[in-house]
């Protein structure tokens, strides 16, 4: 299969960049699109070019590095999907797409494609931990949990932390996210002794690194790898009403 | 002896004279006294209602609720027309000779106007600066046209609030295009405001229904989302009622839709006279 490429090239984070073309030859369709940008920056490299800079990782799905968006929808439109497990079978031959970077405040271009991601990095810091040794592995059952609980939470903690979230958002909202990162916390019994000062930190923290607000546009569950529920956004919500009803501290 | 020993062998309690004793105990109660009344409340509570994303959220779901129970009671009076001239004018005369209610009511809603208004600012405010590079591509999956357009169907839902009043409640002349005065000797009926009359004669003009209509087909459109969004806002969603309140909240944004515009309609056609 042949593409042509329009690709955001911007040399580092206080440079201006712009758009590139580039093209893709003799693609198999049964590439990814990250094995489909390697074959490009193939050729880059041998014409002497500087390659395109992109993030990725696990290239299973799993770690949350590979972003891109591509043909104006986070990692490519395919439900469920990450960029690196998007194929080019999706795509029609002869097609020209467009790939930009997340496009956040908060996700500042480093080069290229590669945003730096840090905000969710500090997220977490701010209160995305249990504050006690949990020690070995626990006998099965030592603490009762609701089956429908424990899924609950892992459904939430299935988040990988990619931001697609935040660059689908119209406002670069990562409500998304935290309310993933504190709900997986907040359902568990381990998690909910810092129940209150966990949702009063982390949104705090989401405020501080410049994120827009929700309005409801459903457009991050659209886009969302692991199909993250907008639901976790009304918990965190909820969460955060009672944090404050009650006087809680940080 | 009394005091408190330490591993180094000093006294505290002793180390300092009696006077400083009493001067750090009553400071450390009064500390722990602020501390616990003072601080939940002024720095926690008000901090995080008028500062933080979540907080500025609720603000404007609840005005947004306030105003929305408001849009409801107003059409439930409005379609008081149908029955007849006596029973508007009645409930009408109702409400203007019991000033010390509508006058409390009317404060209210303009308090919960300016909280919408100012949150919805500050928000958007924030929300456009949290993307200062745009994209050449993009594309909004999942989301619904009302859900895009709040920013804007709420500003000309604004503007088309200040002409109604202007039209209708202030009853100003020159604004309502028929050359007639709602408020003159004209609009009275035995007595009382004759309201079905001003509303008859206020609706005639194609012109001012146009603009009724589309001011009432953008708040529709407006609730279609925001009705929703609040139960979202507010924490009182989940997967288990998400689709209900969804389809709930277009219901009613519809119904509000067809009950406010049957009265121009029902006016422009004929029907009331």
């Amino acid at each position: 299969m042949n593409f042509t490429l329009k690709v955001w090239r911007q040399k580092n984070s206080s440079s201006p960049g712009g758009f590139e073309t580039y093209e893709a030859r003799n693609i198999l369709p049964d590439m990814s699109f990250l094995e489909m940008l390697d074959v490009v920056n193939e050729g880059l490299l041998a014409s002497g070019q500087d390659p395109i800079a992109f993030d990725s990782d696990c290239r299973e799905g799993i770690c949350g590095m590979c972003s891109l968006v591509i043909g104006g929808i986070p990692h490519g439109g395919q439900r469920g999907t990450t960029t690196c497990e998007l194929y080019m079978r999706h795509f029609q031959e002869g097609q020209t797409i467009t790939v930009e970077p997340w496009r956040a405040k908060a996700f500042p271009v480093v080069k290229d494609l590669i945003t730096d991601r840090g905000a969710f990095d500090r997220i977490i810091q701010a209160g995305g931990f249990v504050s006690v040794n949990t020690g070995g592995t626990p006998d099965g059952n030592a603490i009762p949990i609701a089956k429908t609980t424990a899924d609950s939470s892992m459904d939430a903690a299935a988040c990988i932390g990619c931001g697609a979230c935040v660059a689908v958002c119209k406002n670069a909202s990562a409500m998304l996210f935290v309310a993933a990162k504190v709900s997986h916390l907040n359902l568990l019994p381990q998690g909910k002794i810092e129940k209150d000062r966990r949702v009063l930190n982390m949104v705090k923290q989401m405020d501080a690194e410049g994120f827009g607000n929700c309005t409801v546009t459903a457009s991050c569950e659209a886009v969302c790898p692991k199909e993250i529920s907008l639901s976790f956004i009304a918990k965190m919500n909820r969460d955060y009403g009672a944090a404050i009803l009650k006087g809680s501290e940080r | 002896m009394g005091g408190v020993d330490t591993r180094d062998g000093s006294n505290l309690i002793f180390a300092q004279e009696p006077g400083d004793f009493a001067r750090s105990y009553l400071l450390s109660l009064f500390t722990s006294l602020v501390s616990r009344f003072t601080f939940p409340f002024r720095l926690n509570l008000l901090s995080n209602l008028f500062r933080s994303s979540l907080g500025k959220k609720y603000t404007m779901a609840v005005s947004g609720l306030v105003m929305f129970l408001f849009v409801i009671g107003h059409l439930a009076g409005n379609l008081q027309i149908f029955i007849g001239r006596e029973v508007i004018n009645r409930y009408g005369n109702f409400l203007q000779t019991n000033p010390e209610v509508l006058w409390p009511v009317r404060c209210f809603m303009v308090l919960m106007l300016v909280l919408h208004i100012w949150s919805a600012s500050k928000l958007s405010i924030e929300n456009k600066a949290a993307r200062p590079a745009g994209y050449s591509v993009y594309r909004p999956i999942g989301s619904t046209y009302a859900s895009r357009t709040m920013l804007m169907s709420g500003l000309i839902v604004f503007v088309f609030i200040i002409y109604h009043l202007l039209h209708y409640t202030v009853q100003v002349k020159a604004i309502n295009l028929t050359g007639e005065d709602f408020a003159g000797k004209g609009f009275q009926d035995e007595g009382v405001h004759d309201i079905y009359k001003m509303m008859v004669v206020g609706f005639s003009n194609p012109w001012v229904s146009a603009f009724y209509v589309l001011g009432i087909a953008l708040l529709s459109l407006h609730l279609s989302h925001g009705a929703s969004s609040m139960f979202q806002t507010m924490g009182w969603k989940n997967d288990a009622w998400r689709s209900f309140l969804d389809n709930a909240a277009r219901v009613v944004a519809w119904l509000i839709f067809l009950g406010y515009i049957s009265i121009p309609v029902a006016i422009l056609c004929g029907f009331v006279k």
